[in-house]
């Protein structure tokens, strides 16, 4: 099960880098980052589960009587929850620089805008 | 020719990283030992019964802390690169849409407030809570095509909020174990709305916050777009 995430979130992953790699307009290049990151996030979390495991939240009376064998890591969770944040602040920064760029080539186009250089 | 053979290499760089991961991959059988401490000492010395959001409010409540202040520098760029342009005429948007989203707004924030107040209870807590709420704005000044979003507000809502949250946090470090200790409040009774110390006013904190930081980042976008 957790093999199944990582290989989603690598496959994500890798599909970010070619887009950030190979495209040539600066939005496919944004929404490649955000493809890569979300990989990463979906690793994290498959990196904390545990076979056959329940949520962390000790709810009910069998849960907390027993709770280290009953639930998953919730660590990675937290950190996730902090990454996808990150991830939001990143990829605003990244669009109003796209923007600005736009507003001053009148193009998305990277190479057109090596070139008005 | 040179540069899709280059991107070929990094990919298949990349993959075998990935590769190795999952093929080396065992699942693990117990718990780390710092999650362990979280998962079996955590109800008993927070009484939070989200085990996630005492991680984020309290255990790592620091690396929360950082995290909000990446959101407020996030914002502070945002404004610094985008111009206001909230002056300029705008046309007038239609009145069904503006009176559709005033009736949907009262939902959405109000199921933004319940993920807040909740978090120590089931899953949410500040940062989803927030976004919720933030995502109720946005409804509001995308749909009003004249209002400028009031970004004065937001902007004070933010600074409030973040300065109680710090003194919380100073509140934990006198008081309690530590800087953003939640056992300066009463535990309280486990499963309760009110419960868990300090966890649901922290929680409301960062979801005062967050709300307001990405709010003001929506509203700059806004008037800085020439519609």
């Amino acid at each position: 099960m957790a093999v199944t995430g990582i290989i989603t979130g690598s496959l994500l992953i890798l599909i970010g880098f070619y887009a950030i790699l190979s495209k040539n307009n600066l939005m496919k290049m944004v929404i490649g980052f955000s493809l890569a990151d979300t990989g990463v996030h979906i690793i994290i979390v498959a990196l904390g589960y545990l076979k056959g495991r329940t949520a962390p939240i000790l709810d009910s009376a069998a849960l907390t009587a027993n709770p280290e064998t009953l639930v998953v890591d919730p660590v990675p969770q937290a950190l996730v929850l902090t990454a996808i944040v990150i991830g939001f602040g990143i990829t605003a920064i990244m669009l109003v620089f796209v923007w600005r760029l736009y507003e001053k080539y009148g193009t998305l186009e990277i190479s057109r805008i090596g070139e008005a250089k | 020719m040179v540069r899709n053979l280059f991107i070929i290499f990094i990919l298949a760089g990349v993959a075998s990283m990935f590769a190795a991961l999952a093929l080396g991959y065992s699942d693990p059988v117990a718990l780390g030992s710092a999650a362990s401490h979280y998962v079996s000492k955590g109800l008993a010395e927070l009484n939070g019964v989200n085990i996630v959001t005492s991680v984020v409010v309290t255990y790592r409540g620091l690396d929360t802390l950082g995290e909000v202040t990446v959101l407020f520098l996030t914002a502070s760029i945002l404004s610094f690169f985008l111009k206001n342009r909230s002056h300029e005429t705008k046309s007038e948007s239609s009145e069904l849409l503006t009176t559709a989203s005033k009736v949907i707004f009262p939902f959405i924030f109000m199921t933004g407030l319940y993920i807040v107040m909740n978090g120590h209870l089931t899953p949410g807590g500040g940062f989803q809570g927030g976004a919720v709420v933030a995502s109720a704005l946005l409804l509001l000044i995308l749909a009003d095509n004249k209002t400028d979003g009031s970004p004065t507000l937001f902007t004070v809502l933010e600074s409030v909020s973040g300065i109680f949250y710090v003194g919380t946090g100073v509140a934990g470090l006198i008081l309690a174990g530590g800087f953003l200790d939640a056992t300066v409040l009463g535990a309280g009774i486990t499963g309760r709305l009110l419960s868990a110390g300090a966890i649901p006013l922290i929680s409301t904190l960062i979801g005062l916050k967050v709300g307001s930081e990405l709010s003001t980042m929506l509203v700059k976008l806004k008037n800085a777009s020439e519609v």
